[in-house]
């Protein structure tokens, strides 16, 4: 198992998000190479844009993007999870309580 | 993870990004297949760029400029997968022109008349995206996501070469007869463009699960929705055991697999004619790479 290394010749490397139709969340679209922000804003455009399949695009140097991929949750706070509230077995045993159970 | 925890992860659907760590052979794997997919982008223009000077009407010669830039824009973005997988764009492009990496079949034979440039946007592109629609589901995700964008392209090419081909059969009888010269030679190559019938369990790039189906699978398919409509223009395919038995399968003469690990391995009737023409651009266009650059330091 490995991570990749960094392979490239120069340039920076622009991530690009799409938005296809106002009212939709961007989405991440591909990534492109440039050497400043006006080519990468052509690049941009000529491949994600250029037949109309955008309304608009984010493009955002990768190495300004902040990527957080680890959710430790130390001290087992589950009142913010789902998992924390297990009402499955409680309403099984109201109802059983209430004589309202369902055969199933 | 262990390789085979990672196995069973992209094997029950799961993907990866950039940055997760992945086993040696898959990334290995990985960047074999989609260089080779960079490369078929970039060199399936070449055959195409033969007929810019000699479209038939301006239009069509429009039209044609700007599938070559889709194609070129595809591979810019396939390379860029692969760049981030650890093995350089200059590198890949080293490795194409000096025969070392691969690109498919289909783009080292000639094209001999306007019939081959209809013939190539329409079946060709046909055979291509059905390879490309089983990558949407890809185990790697970057790859995946990038396909959305090319079958959109894709399906826009065949969409230009099913018009050239309708326009050419609504012509005359020289022009139906081109068509049906130009399917007589390309049928063999689209017979080998899938590759050969291994079942997909025994295929590494089904088992880490790169594309989501069988060789066999993609050729059937690709019989299944393009047959029918070369016969309803009144064509015909050049292969007298081709029929679609009761079971829904379509039976075909054995392709020529030894042509097609010819061809691959360099030895098609243009291989070398369209690596020298990229190794002499690639000179030509230096100049261009280094002030782009230059501009970056």
């Amino acid at each position: 198992m490995g991570t990749a290394h960094a392979a490239r010749a120069g340039g920076v490397i622009y991530e690009v998000f799409r938005l296809e139709r106002k009212g939709q969340p961007f989405q991440h679209a591909g990534s492109i190479e440039a050497p400043d922000d006006a080519f990468a804003e052509w690049y941009a455009r000529e491949q994600y844009g250029r037949r109309g399949e955008s309304v608009a695009l984010w493009v955002v140097p990768r190495h300004e993007i902040v990527e957080i991929d680890e959710f430790i949750d130390e001290l087992e706070r589950n009142y913010h999870r789902v998992d924390g509230y297990p009402l499955k077995e409680k309403l099984k045993e109201a109802r059983e309580r209430a004589g309202t159970a369902r055969d199933r | 993870m262990t390789d085979e925890q990672f196995l069973e992860y992209v094997q029950g659907g799961g993907q990866v990004e950039t940055n997760d760590p992945i086993p040696d052979d898959y990334r290995a794997k990985l960047i074999k297949f989609i260089e080779m997919h960079g490369n078929s982008e970039l060199m399936g223009v070449l055959p195409e760029r033969e007929w810019i000077l000699r479209a038939p009407t301006l239009q069509r010669k429009l039209a044609l400029t700007a599938k070559v830039q889709d194609e070129v824009g595809h591979s810019q973005l396939i390379y860029r997968v692969v760049e981030d997988l650890g093995k350089p764009r200059e590198q890949c492009l080293e490795d194409l022109i000096s025969g070392k990496s691969k690109f498919h079949n289909v783009f080292h034979y000639p094209t001999k008349t306007w019939g081959d440039v209809g013939v190539i946007a329409w079946l060709v592109d046909a055979a291509a995206i059905i390879s490309q629609k089983a990558l949407l589901k890809c185990s790697y995700a970057p790859y995946a996501r990038i396909m959305k964008k090319i079958c959109w392209e894709e399906s826009f090419h065949i969409l230009h070469g099913r018009d050239v081909i309708l326009t050419m059969m609504n012509g005359t009888e020289e022009q139906r007869e081109l068509v049906q010269e130009a399917l007589e030679r390309w049928w063999g190559p689209l017979m080998q463009f899938h590759g050969n019938p291994i079942p997909r369990d025994e295929d590494p790039m089904y088992i880490w699960r790169i594309k989501s189906q069988g060789n066999e699978e993609a050729r059937q398919q690709f019989l299944d929705g393009y047959v029918p409509q070369i016969w309803e223009l009144g064509l015909t395919v050049p292969d007298p055991k081709l029929r679609k038995n009761e079971d829904g399968i379509w039976g075909y003469t054995e392709p020529d697999w030894d042509e097609l690990k010819h061809v691959v391995t360099g030895h098609g009737p243009k291989t070398a004619e369209r690596l020298e023409l990229r190794r002499t651009t690639r000179e030509e266009t230096e100049w261009v790479r280094r002030t782009l650059l230059a501009r970056a330091a």
